[in-house]
């Protein structure tokens, strides 16, 4: 089937940017929170898989200055990062941009496995184009939704574990649950690493991501 | 550059900056309970208040889980841990029908209560200890409490601390005057002789030293509320 629809439609390109300008002050009123008590697991027991214990995060990153400011950062802010997410899914799934976007293991695993023989030089032949974007970027940008909601489930443990018991306990506990909490940010920290230098590899993503693109078909003839 | 353009240019240059002044003000850190950071604290007391049940009880955790003494931390506010004033009392008072005045034996005689939870400190660590004392609910029923009272306020006698609560988190069941901490009588680094103790707020809700508890119409701050740490604070 062939859809005449611009690559990246507006809601898509509106949620996107919010998105990267809400994270970063999520991200940084997170990072001054965990200033704070730079460890993970309960007092007295730390865990031990983690190689960061007692070190603060740099400085440079942090928003908020202290505590309390931090604190009101990230609890104003959330609201809006939740609101921005909940936009972008009711669009994804009422628009049917969800198509072309999400990974289905099916459809895309065997596009994504070649993408990436290919990108490291193991396969010459390039993989057959599936239309907007290859298996592999369907497989990351999914995990990132998968990453975003997680991330919102384990702030609200965090943040309410006694009022939302079921959830907390569900995430191992409090202090598994802000473990958790911290690895997703990693996780989404460097999944935009690698995101920033496809970008810079296509430059092309970044004005269609901006403009929105040419009007095509959703696969090429 | 064309005198439109650059006049196009100067104005969204101005327009952004005034909307950055704008956002700058809004988003105050040194203060929080400000602008659009103040707005949406009171944005998340009334979802915090909502997701309040009276009845909903934090885990009761066993004798195994409770974090070594050694590992629970100790704050205080000044250089050194407040000692107990020589003939200290707790006095109850504010929109009560009998204003009381209880000594530890006095308070010993209400009914018990164990409370062994999670604690959560707003700095991110949490521990386990189990605390003996005197449900809040109970002095409320003992000093008859106002149906205008709506807020709680709590006093210490180190030097300034205090906060005031919401009184649906005070007269929670798990809200108690601790007098015993792992079995022992409080130990001066904890708040000796009573404190309050709560599965409901942040620690820094959890006034130690206490000197007097109020029942008020209105909400008053706290220590480090009146600094820019949230006033509702439950967890």
């Amino acid at each position: 089937m062939r859809m005449a629809r611009q690559k990246q439609p507006f809601l898509i390109r509106g949620t996107h940017w919010a998105n990267l300008f809400l994270l970063a002050i999520m991200a940084g009123s997170g990072l001054q929170i965990l200033v704070a008590y730079p460890f993970l697991g309960p007092s007295g027991a730390p865990y031990a898989w983690y190689p960061f214990q007692g070190t603060n995060p740099p400085r440079a990153l942090a928003i908020g200055h202290w505590l309390a400011g931090a604190r009101h950062w990230h609890f104003a802010f959330a609201w809006l990062l939740v609101a921005n997410g909940l936009l972008y899914l009711v669009y994804l799934f009422a628009s049917g941009e969800w198509r072309r976007r999400l990974f289905f293991p099916r459809r895309d695993a065997r596009n994504a496995l070649e993408t990436v023989l290919h990108d490291v030089r193991l396969r010459r032949k390039s993989p057959e184009s599936v239309g907007l974007y290859n298996g592999m970027q369907r497989l990351l940008y999914t995990a990132t939704l998968v990453a975003g909601l997680l991330l919102v489930l384990s702030g609200l443990a965090i943040y309410k574990p006694v009022q939302l018991p079921h959830l907390t306990a569900l995430l191992g506990g409090y202090d598994a649950a802000r473990a958790i909490h911290l690895m997703l940010l990693a996780a989404l920290a460097l999944f935009t690493l690698v995101h920033v230098v496809q970008v810079l590899l296509h430059p092309r993503s970044l004005v269609d991501m901006t403009s929105g693109g040419a009007v095509g078909p959703e696969n090429p003839p | 550059m064309s005198r439109t353009s650059r006049r196009t240019f100067l104005v969204s240059g101005a327009r952004t900056a005034g909307l950055l002044a704008l956002g700058a003000s809004a988003c105050d850190s040194n203060r929080p309970h400000a602008g659009f950071l103040g707005a949406m604290e009171r944005f998340n007391e009334g979802f915090q208040r909502a997701l309040f049940d009276p009845n909903r009880l934090a885990p009761e955790l066993s004798a195994q889980e409770e974090t070594p003494l050694a590992d629970f931390p100790q704050y205080k506010i000044g250089d050194d841990f407040p000692l107990q004033p020589a003939g200290w009392v707790l006095s109850v008072g504010g929109l009560v029908e009998r204003p009381l005045q209880l000594t530890i034996d006095d308070l010993r005689r209400f009914p018990s209560t164990r409370v062994r939870v999670r604690h959560h400190c707003v700095e991110g660590w949490s521990a386990v200890a189990s605390w003996d004392g005197v449900r809040v609910s109970e002095i409320a029923r003992a000093a008859g409490i106002d149906r205008r009272a709506r807020y709680v306020e709590f006093r210490s006698f180190e030097q300034g601390y205090y906060s005031s609560w919401d009184l649906e988190s005070a007269l929670h069941r798990q809200t108690v005057l601790a007098y015993a901490m792992d079995g022992q009588p409080l130990a001066t680094e904890y708040g000796a002789p009573l404190r309050l103790y709560s599965a409901v707020k942040l620690g820094y809700k959890m006034v130690k030293y206490l000197a007097e508890l109020k029942f008020l119409p209105v909400r008053t701050g706290g220590y480090w509320e009146d600094q820019g740490y949230e006033w509702f604070a439950g967890v």
